[in-house]
């Protein structure tokens, strides 16, 4: 369903939004000097790849929202997992993510458990120690309330395990039809310490890429059960709180540089994503990377990069390469991080590219995922 | 094109009159028809194209294969060009 | 014997690696056939492996590339109409017709639905008996098979609601066409080891008799890509032009009859346009006149279709190995794979879409080679 506030479909170059009875209107959308959107320019309304966590979600971000919230000097457009803010002494990272994941309930979790952990790590990945969340519930009239009382009770188990607690929350019920059973919005917001300083400008040539453990997990278990490509599989959802992790690789002082978790888009997002802001190059080893054998299959079978497949559960971190070790065994020490592995490092060369030596020692560039994958034929 | 995967047949059943198996690729398990490779049994390999089975996979014949490769390059050891 | 990591075992590839560069005394132009190949090289880099002296051509072996505008065009007429489920592999979902591409439909409304198989289109035939459901059956030899099997099975269960909007292209024709050409740089051929295994060998031996070429059957593990062009190039600097089987444990010279007796049924030989190429006289499969009833192009009066390809695509060059994609001038600029103007800058084994990534790079590829 076309928003009903949006005159794009008539004019096809300016967007006004309307208010009310008045009329606001704001800066004219210039789709010419977005980087040549050609389906963009002939159909001026969000395509699903847009939420795919990679390019053309990118550039909606960059020539859309940001202009309208805050242009290019603001905190916003740092663009990061969490945003960090100063509030009088503190220093906060304030984070809001939004759960549409269908269907529901997946092997291994359900929609309760990523709108907590998601927005728990994606506060996590700044080096915050994660407090509070408010919940938002966008639920369809018809929905079961039993399903929705397994939900509430995930997330309640969740925020517990997270050692986060949900102070606010808000439920709107819209016309059956219109809401796919249920959408979940979580803010959250988490201290920093003093002295804790993560993001892209710590990066370095010579710096480790490590992973806390296998990938594609998550991506896969969804899959298994989406209609049209269902498959008979073990895999669970990797989805789980970060938390502990990041506190205990602070705690022992190790030299971290940046984290992120890799959700849509998989490793290949986050590591291009901050290749191209520390602009730097990146290089990993095919074979360093941690792939589950039916992870593996599952992509083989569907045509899918793994390291393109979302996870829920794991975060990449850039450390510095004396601390390599260290930090692995900090992580190999916790139960989420038993599979913790070095899968690449930071290089001066190439920046912004990230390369991959591959399986028999050739060379392949890992591109920003495009949008969302499509399994293929080919 | 032909993005055909190797899988072990793990089970057969007829549907509608048409051979349909499972099979399993380390883990992931798909159903399949059959009915383009009649001799396969379970517990054979077959290679499996948008869910259809389209051959039998030879495994003596694999081994053979795998090593012509490993001659390929024990011949440029003995040669010294390795 | 799980005939996956066997076939990617680094050492055996570097022994492989080792005997090419042994064997190459002067300049060689290969043309692998398969998309499927095209992508085990790009995601391997076996290209970046190769010698020097050894160019790899990407040739047509893309149902994606190849799959005409017009085709494309009747496609997005169809699933943009409201009674209509349109079922579609992934590959075809971002290839951009004269305006828009599949997703764009689905955008739109249209209950556009990705599927792994044409097996689910049949179930969505009989679980939505009130709609019609239209599958999209392109690809090459190897996937008409599973097509033509669903015509019988919509027959067998009566259904009423399901078509195919087919456009099934040959790879011999298409051969045939590239070593006919005046410019002809393709030296050696990798044939499409799938495909073979459904119509065997036989074709291509009058392909090697007539032009002289080698072609070597090839599989598509990084083992068997390596293998294949090592053949190949044996063959030319040794001056031999032999028809070999490289994926024996695949392929046979026969091929796979059943699947060969059922194709014949439900399609005919006919003319088909490849995009970017032209017309390939018999050149493609559509459904014999017996099947009429499942044929979505009979069934759905869409009008008169006006193909606009884009004026600035040379895929046609590319994708016959006549240029290089850096040759084209909308390369990089105009055409990205965030902006395609023509296939291969969409799919993931196109040409184009391979020398995007690559072009990135700047001196040598690894830092820490």
């Amino acid at each position: 369903m076309r928003p009903t506030t949006s005159s794009a479909a008539s004019t096809g170059r300016h967007w006004r939004a309307v208010d009310g009875a008045t009329a606001v209107t704001t800066t004219p959308l210039d789709p010419e000097n977005w980087s040549c959107p050609v389906p963009l320019r002939d159909h001026p309304t969000i395509v699903m790849g847009h939420g795919g966590g990679g390019r053309l979600g990118a550039e909606l971000i960059e020539h859309l929202f940001l202009p309208a919230f805050g242009g290019t000097g603001s905190i916003l457009a740092q663009l990061g997992d969490a945003a960090v803010v100063q509030a009088g002494a503190a220093r906060l990272a304030f984070s809001t993510d939004s759960f549409v994941v269908r269907p529901r309930f997946f092997p291994g979790g359900n929609l309760g458990d990523l709108a907590v952990n998601g927005t728990v790590n994606d506060v996590a990945m700044t080096g915050a120690v994660p407090l509070f969340l408010s919940a938002g519930f966008v639920l369809e009239e018809g929905l079961a309330l039993d399903e929705l009382g397994i939900l509430a009770q995930t997330m309640g188990a969740a925020a517990r395990r997270a050692g986060v607690e949900v102070v606010a929350g808000d439920t709107k019920v819209v016309d059956a039809g219109h809401g796919d059973g249920a959408y979940i919005t979580t803010a959250g917001v988490g201290l920093i310490a003093p002295g804790v300083d993560l993001g892209p400008h710590r990066v370095q040539p010579d710096d480790v890429v490590l992973v806390s453990g296998p990938i594609g997990l998550h991506g896969i278990a969804v899959l298994s059960v989406r209609d049209g490509f269902e498959f008979g599989s073990e895999i669970l959802s990797d989805t789980a709180p970060l938390n502990g992790l990041v506190a205990a690789l602070l705690a022992a002082g190790v030299d971290v540089h940046m984290m992120r978790d890799p959700t849509r888009g998989g490793v290949a997002a986050i590591l291009n994503e901050i290749a191209a802001s520390s602009d730097t190059g990146v290089e990993i080893v095919e074979r360093s990377v941690p792939v589950p054998e039916p992870v593996s299959a599952a992509c083989s079978l569907l045509g899918l990069d793994p390291l393109e497949v979302a996870n829920e559960g794991r975060l990449v971190a850039f450390v510095g390469r004396d601390d390599a070790d260290h930090a692995l065994e900090v992580l190999r020490s916790d139960p989420l991080g038993v599979g913790a592995t070095a899968i690449g490092q930071v290089v001066a060369e190439h920046a912004g590219v990230v390369v991959a030596r591959t399986g028999i020692g050739g060379t392949r560039v890992v591109d920003f995922p495009l949008s969302e994958q499509l399994p293929r034929i080919c | 094109m032909c993005l055909g995967i190797p899988g072990r047949v793990e089970e057969v059943w007829e549907a509608d009159g048409t051979r349909m198996a499972t099979v399993d690729f380390s883990g992931i398990r798909k159903e399949v028809c059959l009915a383009y490779v009649p001799d396969v049994v379970v517990g054979d390999y077959t290679i499996i194209h948008v869910g259809f089975a389209l051959t039998r996979l030879d495994e003596a014949s694999a081994l053979e294969t795998l090593a012509l490769f490993r001659e390929a390059g024990l011949l440029d050891q003995e040669l010294g060009t390795a | 014997m799980k005939y996956l990591d066997e076939f990617a075992d680094p050492e055996l590839a570097r022994g492989l690696l080792d005997d090419i560069a042994r064997t190459v005394t002067r300049p060689w132009s290969i043309m692998e056939v398969c998309g499927g190949q095209t992508h085990t090289i790009i995601r391997n880099g076996i290209d970046q492996l190769l010698p020097d002296d050894v160019t790899l051509i990407h040739g047509p072996g893309c149902p994606v590339c190849v799959t005409p505008l017009e085709t494309i065009d009747r496609a997005l007429a169809i699933a943009a109409r409201p009674e209509v489920i349109f079922c579609t592999f992934g590959d075809m979902a971002r290839v951009p017709g004269s305006n828009g591409d599949l997703l764009s439909v689905k955008a739109a409304g249209g209950d556009v639905r990705l599927v792994y198989s044409p097996l689910d289109a049949v179930h969505l035939a009989r679980q939505f008996p009130e709609r019609e459901v239209v599958f999209f059956a392109i690809g090459f030899e190897t996937t008409a098979p599973a097509n033509a099997m669903t015509v019988h099975m919509a027959r067998r269960l009566e259904l009423t609601n399901f078509s195919l909007l087919v456009s099934h292209v040959l790879v011999p024709p298409a051969m045939t066409a590239i070593l006919e050409a005046p410019r002809r740089r393709v030296q050696g051929f990798l044939a499409a080891g799938h495909v073979c295994t459904v119509m065997g060998m036989a074709q291509y031996v009058p392909l090697v008799e007539r032009y002289q070429v080698p072609i070597v059957v090839t599989g598509f593990e990084p083992l068997d890509v390596l293998e294949g062009i090592r053949r190949v190039l044996a063959q030319l600097e040794e001056g031999r032009a032999e028809l070999e089987n490289a994926y024996p444990r695949a392929v046979s010279f026969e091929g796979n009859p059943t699947a060969r007796r059922v194709v014949d049924e439900v399609f005919e030989v006919c003319d088909r346009q490849w995009r970017g190429i032209g017309l390939i006289p018999r050149s493609g499969w559509r459904l014999a006149p017996a099947f009429a009833e499942f044929d979505a192009e009979q069934r759905f009066d869409v009008g008169s279709i006006v193909a606009e390809e884009s004026p600035r695509c040379r895929s046609g060059e590319v994708l016959q190995g006549h240029i290089t994609p850096p040759q084209c001038e909308a390369f990089g600029t105009e055409c990205t794979p965030r902006s395609p103007l023509g296939a291969p800058m969409v799919s993931s084994e196109g040409a184009c879409a391979a020398y995007y990534q690559f072009r990135r790079l700047n001196g040598p590829a690894l830092a820490s080679s």
